[in-house]
């Protein structure tokens, strides 16, 4: 394994020299910015290898510390500027839980809102010029969506017993209809992590894309840049409103998949 | 395999993310990175959160309270001074009537005395008048007995008898 690991290692870091030297040519390579690298030296990717993906995650953490933690570190009855974000960020995810999924899920408020926390800072740390974003790896998508996924069907069947099953048999449907529409809800559920995990990592990794394509573009065409330029400017702000709408969709998307699991008749 | 290997990877159109030898390196680190998250939050910054947030609601509440509580005492103070005012006036219309009542029975008790001596002077006046009436009459009847006996002596000198003049003038004026 170490050693298919190695040579793709540098198979990568070829690619990248390939790039580097073809120089004059429009050679725009908009999935660079998405290699997993080893911080230090090229060694093979293992699963313990310190990576820019172990860095970017680790800053999502102080983020996340320097927000929800520092920020709101005065506890003043009258808030400071970064303790009233952290305290908005609280009453919008707590509200959302309770609302979406009902008050007996607030047991999963830290749950969502670490995932809330992490998509969101790393979207918005992937936004800054030469970070990597890791939201945009469907390993890493994939994971928190299989993560509610599982959660969600083991704390339905907790809860509800076989009754959870009822969520796949639509009463309300015509008697016939019931069979055909329990597998297509059986599909439904069963599509959910993928829809899900997909969803986030592909927002992200096709902004990213975009945003890299205009950028090569900008990098040949001379003064004309400034056409590119202007797109990259554009769907940067656009990214920005995708960063935090993929995080707000995904928290949603957990809460409503939450509600079902905790109260499945329809 | 160390052949195919490269060229599957450098490839330039391929994705990074279906490069799958870097999958457990993602999720090792994903899983410790949202376990670490897990904690903070749930351990420090969301307990704290929601300290400060109840500590705020149990100020606001205490603050309506003793707002509430402020305003209760100033209407108290309010309706205690409309009180004190009330009894004030009455207390002044009571003086007053009282001070009315004396003054009218001052009033009477003079008017009375001052009755009283009237009827007193009065009445001596009127013992007085009685007193010269009957001085008036003594000195009348004198008068009468006098004249009588001089008009006796004069007309019938030889029949003058004090006792039956007096009788008879007595007699006259009785009558």
């Amino acid at each position: 394994m170490s050693d298919e690991a190695q040579d793709q290692a540098n198979g990568a870091a070829a690619a990248g020299d390939a790039a580097q030297g073809a120089g004059g040519g429009l050679q725009i390579h908009p999935m660079d910015q998405f290699i997993v690298q080893p911080l230090f030296g090229d060694g093979p990717v293992a699963w313990y290898t310190p990576t820019n993906v172990t860095l970017w995650m680790a800053l999502a953490i102080v983020a996340v510390l320097i927000l929800m933690v520092f920020g709101a570190s005065g506890r003043a009855v009258v808030p400071s500027r970064a303790q009233s974000v952290a305290e908005l960020t609280y009453g919008f995810i707590r509200k959302m839980v309770e609302d979406v999924a009902g008050k007996d899920a607030l047991a999963f408020f830290p749950y969502i809102m670490t995932l809330f926390l992490f998509i969101l800072m790393a979207n918005f740390l992937g936004l800054i010029p030469m970070s990597f974003t890791t939201t945009s790896h469907i390993a890493v998508t994939a994971i928190l969506a299989l993560a509610v996924f599982l959660t969600v069907t083991v704390v339905g069947f907790v809860k509800n017993g076989a009754a959870f099953l009822g969520l796949f048999w639509v009463s309300s449907a015509p008697a016939p209809l019931r069979p055909v529409l329990a597998i297509i809800e059986l599909i439904s559920y069963f599509v959910r992590p993928v829809s899900h995990s997909i969803r986030l990592a592909g927002n992200i990794m096709a902004g990213h894309a975009v945003i890299k394509v205009f950028a090569g573009f900008a990098g040949v065409l001379g003064v004309g840049a400034v056409l590119p330029v202007a797109a990259m400017t554009a769907v940067y702000g656009l990214e920005v409103l995708v960063a935090f709408i993929q995080a707000y969709v995904f928290t949603i998307l957990t809460c409503v998949y939450l509600r079902d699991a905790l109260h499945p008749s329809h | 395999m160390a052949v195919d290997a490269p060229e599957g990877a450098a490839s330039a159109p391929g994705m990074p993310q279906l490069d799958f030898s870097t999958f457990p390196n993602q999720i090792f680190w994903l899983v410790v990175t949202i376990v670490v998250i897990y904690l903070i939050l749930s351990r420090v910054a969301l307990p704290r959160i929601g300290a400060v947030l109840a500590e705020r609601q149990g100020t606001i509440t205490n603050d309506i309270a003793a707002a509430e509580d402020l305003k209760r005492q100033a209407a108290e103070a309010e309706k205690a001074y409309q009180k004190a005012l009330a009894d004030a006036r009455a207390e002044a219309q009571a003086i007053a009537e009282q001070t009315r009542a004396e003054i009218k029975e001052d009033l009477a008790e003079a008017t009375a005395k001052a009755d009283a001596q009237i009827a007193a002077k009065s009445a001596e006046s009127a013992a007085r008048i009685e007193e010269i009436r009957a001085g008036a009459l003594e000195a009348v009847e004198t008068v009468a007995r006098d004249t009588a006996a001089e008009l006796v002596a004069t007309l019938a000198p030889a029949a003058v008898d004090k006792k039956s003049i007096d009788a008879a003038v007595t007699s006259r004026l009785k009558g």
